[in-house]
């Protein structure tokens, strides 16, 4: 890292500014910082800004603007604490996933007990990524950190709700996958016909809440 | 005046056909790719010669061997890989300003040099669109289906008053070739490669492999080594993007690659020399310098 900066910066052609950083927490306040100028017009030119768990990368139209991104990410100085800036999700989720057996199995837990402690955390859509739409939520407690499965599977139902390494994460469309899975949304994470298909969006902070199968929205 | 659509009817799509435009831009922060025509400046040209906006949808023809035909007469303009074009029995040419008859089938041969052909008809596809764009993104799945035999696709004609047809009828410009030089950046993690590996890239030559597609084009040659061995976190990707997986044979990153990955990007082929990585075939060699 850069004793100067707090962020080291990384090349990536003329247009494209791309920061490392120290923290997942300051991936999100970066990115808070750079979109504060964005939307104050302070920042024109911007095309596009992609999170990841510890890299900002800021696509920009001209030389000119990734210069002037540089220069407003000069101005912010690290938080742990990231602003609440985007909408708020709570999402019913039925806790009947297949791998919710080998969860308690590794962590010694009872269904109750995983349940409660999954759907007591709060989340944020820290970065997205792997497929359209797919949200890396952090705020898994620790206690729930598991790895990935051995044996990934070729195909995870959508709205599949899923844990792996320090993420939770609803699958918004079938795709391959290796996390466990522990349950299922009753909402979808991706509207195949709308102008605005996915229902998350990095910053936005996500609830789960249990409830049984036997509710008459699971027969949809 | 009629008002029944004019439409296109796919008699054979070749090997693999798609539509294309410019792409979804400013969405890959939600996972979603950028996706659009590999040969962006052989797209925006087949466009200005029918009289299109550069933004309207073309047939992205891979490996030629599309045939098409329409229910009333259109303006088509074919450009991208050297290929034969023939109207009904007649051979015509690429980048020219082509009229059809109704019923009459545009045919493509297979390329003598080059990979994908752009198709422009005048007018505009109805087709969906997701963030502005009608592309088929191969990897995630997003916008229309491949074209298949039989499918029948609406034009909407052009409205008069923005149509601003070519005053040329043909467009001079020079085929793709099978040998490329590209200009290429340093990438994020150039220093996670050996300081040889750099040297190599940007000396050496390296071959297009079958298994290169829209997501990437993969390179056969020399190997990159690694220097460092630990695990990269994934990190987002932009096209153009030259990235070493474990077997150290790089792969250039095209329009429908993923929006994150985990493996070290050593460089970037600059923006300008796109359309060149777009039209490599299988067998075809490319060199990298420095930009």
């Amino acid at each position: 890292m850069d004793p100067e900066r707090p962020f080291r910066l990384l090349e990536y052609g003329p247009t494209c500014a791309m920061f490392e950083l120290d923290a997942q927490v300051h991936v999100e306040d970066l990115s808070a910082h750079l979109r504060t100028a964005v939307d104050a017009g302070t920042l024109t030119d911007v095309e596009d800004m992609v999170p990841a768990a510890r890299t900002l990368m800021v696509l920009t139209r001209t030389p000119a603007t990734r210069t002037a991104v540089v220069g407003v990410a000069e101005t912010w100085s690290p938080s742990d604490e990231v602003a609440a800036t985007g909408a708020e999700h709570r999402i019913e989720v039925v806790y009947d996933g297949p791998d919710i057996d080998e969860v308690r199995r590794l962590t010694g837990m009872d269904r109750d007990e995983i349940i409660s402690i999954h759907s007591d955390a709060e989340y944020r859509v820290a970065f997205m990524g792997f497929a359209p739409g797919f949200g890396y939520l952090t705020g898994l407690p620790e206690v729930l950190h598991l790895p990935r499965r051995k044996d990934p599977r070729t195909r995870v139902p959508p709205r599949s709700v899923a844990i792996a390494g320090e993420y939770s994460a609803v699958y918004p469309r079938v795709s391959p996958g290796g996390w466990n899975l522990i349950g299922r949304s009753l909402q979808p994470m991706w509207r195949d016909d709308s102008e605005q298909p996915n229902v998350l969006a990095p910053g936005d902070l996500v609830r789960f809440l249990p409830v049984e199968s036997s509710d008459r929205r699971d027969a949809q | 005046m009629s008002t029944m659509p004019t439409t296109m009817e796919v008699v054979h799509p070749g090997p693999i056909a798609t539509f294309q435009d410019l792409g979804r831009h400013g969405v890959m922060g939600l996972g979603i790719p950028v996706s659009g025509a590999l040969d962006e400046r052989s797209h925006r040209l087949a466009n200005r010669l029918v009289g299109n906006p550069e933004t309207h949808p073309t047939v992205e023809a891979t490996l030629g061997g599309l045939a098409v035909r329409f229910s009333g007469p259109v303006v088509v303009a074919v450009t991208g890989a050297d290929v034969d074009v023939f109207v009904g029995d007649r051979q015509e040419a690429i980048n020219c300003v082509l009229r059809v008859p109704r019923g009459t089938t545009l045919r493509l041969g297979a390329p003598r040099s080059g990979l994908r052909s752009y198709v422009a008809v005048s007018g505009l596809f109805s087709l969906p669109t997701l963030f502005d764009s009608s592309s088929t993104d191969l990897l995630s799945g997003l916008g229309p289906e491949p074209l298949q035999a039989g499918d029948r696709i609406d034009l909407r004609r052009p409205d008069p008053g923005a149509v601003n047809p070519a005053a040329i009828s043909f467009a001079p410009v020079s085929v793709p070739t099978s040998h490329v030089i590209c200009l290429v950046h340093p990438g994020p993690r150039r220093d996670w490669l050996t300081q040889s590996a750099w040297e190599t890239l940007v000396s050496q030559e390296f071959c297009v492999s079958p298994r290169s597609n829209r997501i990437g084009v993969r390179l056969e040659g020399p190997t990159l080594e690694r220097r460092r061995h630990e695990e990269l976190r994934s990190e987002g990707l932009i096209t153009g993007a030259i990235q070493v997986p474990g077997d150290g044979r790089p792969v250039v990153f095209m329009h429908d690659h993923p929006t994150t990955g985990g493996y070290p990007v050593i460089g970037l082929v600059r923006a300008e020399d796109l359309h060149l990585m777009g039209q490599l075939a299988p067998g075809d060699t490319v060199a990298f310098r420095p930009a």
